[in-house]
């Protein structure tokens, strides 16, 4: 239980999807200005990641494995990931529309946010239990929320400040970003 | 066609260089810099796959229902990454090392997608090749040009070779995570003083 925990602080503080491993920028920078977005989006990525993470430890131990077909991961994982990103989408329109009404969307942005790809395929390099591979894609995933949450919080408030011109938006957006990175960069080593 | 075929090969160099012009594809601009020759068999292998996806994407594009064609676009991009991570797998491992999980991620770059869509979906070959080309330099250049500064300032060193002597400290926040954002925050700041749209 403890190497669980462990491995969950290490995914979600130390190694942190967006702002230590460097994956899933284009939505963190895409849907941080406005909080609300924000949100939603990390919810849709915890949701799908969970999902994607478990499947695809499935696919490679049970399929690509014993087949000897390991040269098609990437080719296979992202259609795993797009199927269920669509399985998803319908699933909720039908039965949750309250929740798909919030999702709805975000989710076909996550087909192609590498965060979702990239921890399916840490998964697989860093080898990983099927229990460890569940834990760390919800950690990671949680991560992802925990930054973009706070980063949508500093781009709030960066809207009332009077930023320099050719620094406005995405400049801006990248600098605030490093010292948010800066900050999580202190967690280095606890671990 | 308005536009002749050379002018849609210049545009990628500037006008809409990525990550620069058109913000997307971050994660490897971010991630693969550390060093310049990094950078560039980044570039390089996502010129590769940009170019061939662009290719055989525009010469199906009549053929391909609308309906499903982003996995279709998935599934071409998918299967070029999968040649090129095979390719340098045999032919440049160390660099495949160093790349690590970034190889296979190019099938999700928006770059490649985005062109896909904005571009080879409408046009015909000859011009989505030199589209593909296009904004594959510019965003080889773009890598290097990042890499650069990050592996002169973080390590003093530049392609291995060292730049500033033994004496130099290097500053080593540059080649960090933190110092990665900084640094493409402030030249796409410098690129906008340099010119406006």
């Amino acid at each position: 239980m403890g190497d669980y925990i462990v491995l969950a602080i290490s995914c979600i503080l130390v190694n942190n999807i967006l702002l230590a491993q460097y994956l899933g920028n284009c939505p963190f920078l895409g849907t941080s200005k406005k909080m609300e977005t924000a949100v939603g989006m990390a919810m849709a990525v915890i949701f799908v990641l969970v999902l994607a993470g478990v499947i695809t430890w499935l696919a490679e131990a049970f399929i690509l494995k014993p087949f000897k077909m390991e040269y098609l991961r990437t080719l296979s994982f992202i259609l795993v990931i797009a199927a269920l990103v669509q399985f998803v989408e319908m699933f909720l329109k039908k039965s949750i529309p309250a929740l798909y009404a919030g999702l709805g969307i975000f989710l076909p942005l996550i087909t192609t946010n590498c965060a979702v790809m990239g921890v399916c395929l840490i998964n697989i390099k860093e080898e990983y239990t099927f229990m460890q591979a569940l834990v760390a894609s919800f950690a990671y995933a949680v991560g992802f929320g925990l930054a973009l949450i706070l980063f949508a919080g500093v781009r709030e408030r960066i809207l009332l400040a009077r930023v320099p011109n050719p620094l406005q938006d995405t400049s801006i957006g990248l600098v605030t970003a490093g010292m948010l990175s800066l900050a999580f960069f202190a967690f280095k080593g606890m671990v | 066609m308005a536009k002749s075929i050379t002018q849609e090969f210049v545009k990628g160099l500037w006008e809409e260089i990525p990550p620069f012009r058109l913000v997307l594809g971050l994660c490897p601009t971010l991630a693969v810099t550390k060093t310049v020759q990094d950078g560039i068999g980044m570039g390089v292998a996502t010129t590769f796959v940009l170019v061939c996806s662009n290719v055989l994407i525009s010469a199906l594009r009549n053929v391909i229902p609308s309906k499903v064609r982003i996995a279709a676009f998935i599934i071409i991009i998918a299967t070029f990454v999968t040649v090129v991570e095979l390719l340098m797998q045999a032919f440049t491992y160390p660099l495949f090392l160093s790349l690590g999980i970034f190889i296979p991620l190019i099938v999700v770059n928006c770059i490649v997608l985005g062109r896909a869509e904005a571009f080879a979906s409408k046009n015909a070959i000859t011009y989505s090749l030199a589209d593909g080309l296009g904004i594959g330099v510019g965003f080889t250049l773009a890598l290097a040009a990042l890499g650069s500064v990050r592996e002169v300032i973080g390590s003093g060193t530049f392609w291995g070779a060292s730049v500033f002597g033994p004496s130099f400290q290097p500053f080593s926040f540059m080649i960090e995570a933190p110092g990665a954002f900084v640094c493409l925050g402030l030249m796409l700041c410098i690129m906008n003083l340099m010119g406006k749209k």
